[in-house]
């Protein structure tokens, strides 16, 4: 339509602006330790790396209070569907990270047991190398969500506003 | 039509169609299983019900209900009992659930606030590591099993290579025995800093896993300097370790006992005398020696029972024999016995790492076999027979002749035990790892029955297992 920009004008883009310096602000993770790369998030948490300094220390056990699910070690068989109960359970908006080698792609255990990728079971939003990762490397990957969040428009996984 | 055998062919359709309709509803009304992405989605209430949360039916087929996992199946109870069925609540506590030090699930059956049975259902980190172990030759082999019990992934290691090095028939240098000797101790301390935090934290001391942390880090930092890695190092490996100590070792370490030593005093400062801590612990998930005995527990949970049995005395390896330390043991075999029979082994472990330090030998921290370790780069220059061994290590492998060997260590939760039969060549025919977590967890219906609900967490972090180990 004539005289209609399609571009977002000020206000929209400044209430996005908002919403999501909110979101990244207090985004309290899911606790979701699996196996080696669980320590090393514990080790991110604990007194060394502080993570609270990004507003993160709240590890909720339950997914209903939960921004953040952070799969931290090698997925089993056994454990995917639970893993997806958990991750449905989370409210919107919810976002997932995939911590380590295992998580990621399987790692090296490429065989029976194993989920080769946890991005078969959920989607996820970013992947941190390592095996496992250090407290570092998880800080640097939750940072660069922050990052992704900021930068990206106010929606849900569905899409929907 | 499809061309599949109907085999359900004479039976008259209006039998099969309700037949099938009456299990279908039995099986829901049991346990509304709703596994997620398979079935439209279902409104909160009906979709997060896990089963099992609800109260007993009275008139339930024992079988099914054990089937769907309503009833716990457990021999431990005697089945005499004349509990009221009526009053029963099924509780599952995990996998995902932060207590349970991982991802073991517990399946509760109470009775009010009292915990009737228990049963641990294991397996959601099975990992299929022994089964892969087959597929990797022996230098690649200690990569694997390091991830087995992560919290000590050094004696994991030192497991693996002993009984690789048993296979072989080899030695190692003095050196390298040392070496093996000051990680694996750090090793324990790191884990039972770990461990004090965790315990702390689920018993509600949540100030223990800031301090437990603390402590911890001064431990990682030296194994990353050492190993590169601050876990999972593959630093101890067939014939000796991966690389010699760090410049400036000697400082790094002292400084850690100074750190870890003060940082375990204040932990005592913090427990000792904590009326709540006590009240949480004494009398807690007691085990007797004879069930230690019975269910295979070894390490701290066995000692803390007074069970005088520590691999480091009964069957020294890496000549650990030679440093003087003491086992300490426990009286009662409660919760609070093992914490201090934990305590007490970092201080020793903390005294043999001292004891390293002094008599380290000088030498080489491999050994010299050169079917075993590959020739120094430079030596591939000048000789033909350095040459060929190189290339015969990196493209096959170490060569281990066929037989069967079990060796086993003391590692922080008991003993680590790695059984291979090899047949020859340079990959492992089968390994299977003893797990001390598997023993633990495998008598936490003795530590938790006729407890109330609460001691079942303080009960747990006291076992101190390692999902991993259990699973493998």
């Amino acid at each position: 339509m004539a005289g209609i920009s399609s571009e977002p004008g000020f206000l929209l883009t400044t209430v996005e602006k908002g919403v999501n310096w909110a979101r990244t602000r207090s985004m309290w993770p899911a606790s979701f330790g699996l196996a080696c790369c669980a320590i090393e998030m514990m080790g991110t948490g604990a007194a060394h790396n502080d993570l609270a300094r990004f507003g993160m220390e709240v590890f909720r056990a339950s997914p209903r209070q939960a921004d953040l699910m952070i799969v931290a070690g090698r997925v089993s068989q056994k454990m995917a569907p639970v893993l997806r109960q958990v991750y449905d359970q989370m409210a919107e908006p919810k976002w997932v990270l995939s911590m380590g080698a295992c998580a990621s792609t399987g790692g090296m255990f490429n065989n029976y047991a194993l989920v080769q990728g946890v991005d078969e079971v959920v989607p996820v939003d970013m992947y941190v190398p390592g095996c496992p990762p250090g407290p570092q490397s998880l800080m640097h990957g939750i940072l660069s969500l922050h990052q992704l969040i900021m930068d990206g428009e106010i929606r849900n996984s569905t899409g929907v506003l | 039509m499809s061309d599949t055998t109907d085999l359900t062919a004479d039976v008259p359709a209006e039998e099969v169609e309700e037949a099938s309709v009456s299990v279908a509803e039995e099986r829901r009304a049991a346990h509304d299983v709703w596994v997620s992405g398979t079935e439209e989605r279902m409104p909160f209430a009906t979709g997060t019900d896990e089963g099992a949360q609800e109260m007993l039916p009275s008139d339930i087929d024992p079988a099914l209900a054990i089937q769907e996992g309503i009833e716990v199946d457990d021999d431990y109870v005697d089945e005499d009992d004349d509990h009221d069925f009526g009053d029963r609540q099924i509780i599952n506590m995990g996998p995902q659930h932060p207590s349970t030090h991982g991802v073991l699930r517990l399946q509760m059956e109470l009775e009010g606030e009292t915990v009737v049975r228990v049963k641990p259902i294991i397996g959601y980190l099975h990992t299929g590591m022994e089964k892969t172990a087959e597929t990797l030759n022996y230098a690649q082999g200690a990569t694997n099993v390091t991830r087995m019990d992560y919290l000590s992934p050094f004696h994991n290691e030192l497991a693996y290579s002993l009984t690789v090095e048993q296979l072989l028939g080899i030695d190692v240098p003095p050196r390298a025995n040392a070496i093996r000797v000051l990680m694996t101790e750090l090793n324990r301390v790191s884990s039972h800093l770990l461990w004090a935090a965790t315990q702390g934290m689920d018993i509600g001391a949540l100030s223990m896993m800031i301090y437990g942390w603390r402590e911890r880090e001064t431990c990682l930092d030296f194994f990353e300097k050492t190993t590169g890695l601050r876990m999972n190092h593959n630093y101890i490996r067939v014939g000796g370790v991966a690389a010699d100590l760090p410049d400036g070792w000697r400082d790094d370490v002292a400084s850690l006992i100074t750190t870890v030593s003060r940082g375990v005093d204040e932990y005592e400062q913090l427990l000792n005398e904590n009326p709540i801590f006590l009240d949480r612990t004494m009398g807690v998930g007691v085990i007797t020696p004879k069930e230690v005995e019975q269910f295979g527990i070894t390490g701290p949970m066995a000692r803390a029972s007074g069970v005088n049995w520590d691999l480091r005395k009964e069957m020294p390896y890496c000549g650990i024999d030679q440093y003087e330390f003491d086992v300490p043991l426990g009286k009662y075999g409660d919760v609070h016995d093992r914490y201090e029979v934990r305590i007490a082994e970092i201080r020793e472990s903390l005294k043999i790492v001292e004891q390293v330090m002094d008599s380290m030998p000088s030498g080489d921290y491999r050994t010299e076999d050169r079917k075993v370790t590959p020739p120094p780069r430079k030596r591939i220059d000048e000789s033909m027979e350095a040459l060929i061994h190189h290339f015969k290590l990196f493209t096959e492998g170490i060569a281990v002749p066929p037989g069967t060997a079990y060796q086993a260590v003391e590692g922080p939760r008991g003993e680590i035990g790695c059984m291979m039969i090899s047949k020859g060549g340079s990959r492992p025919w089968r390994m299977h790892w003893r797990a001390p977590s598997f023993a633990a967890v495998q008598a936490l219906p003795v530590m938790m029955t006729d407890s109330l609900v609460a001691d079942v967490v303080a009960s747990l972090a006291s076992a101190d297992p390692v999902l991993g180990d259990v699973d493998r």
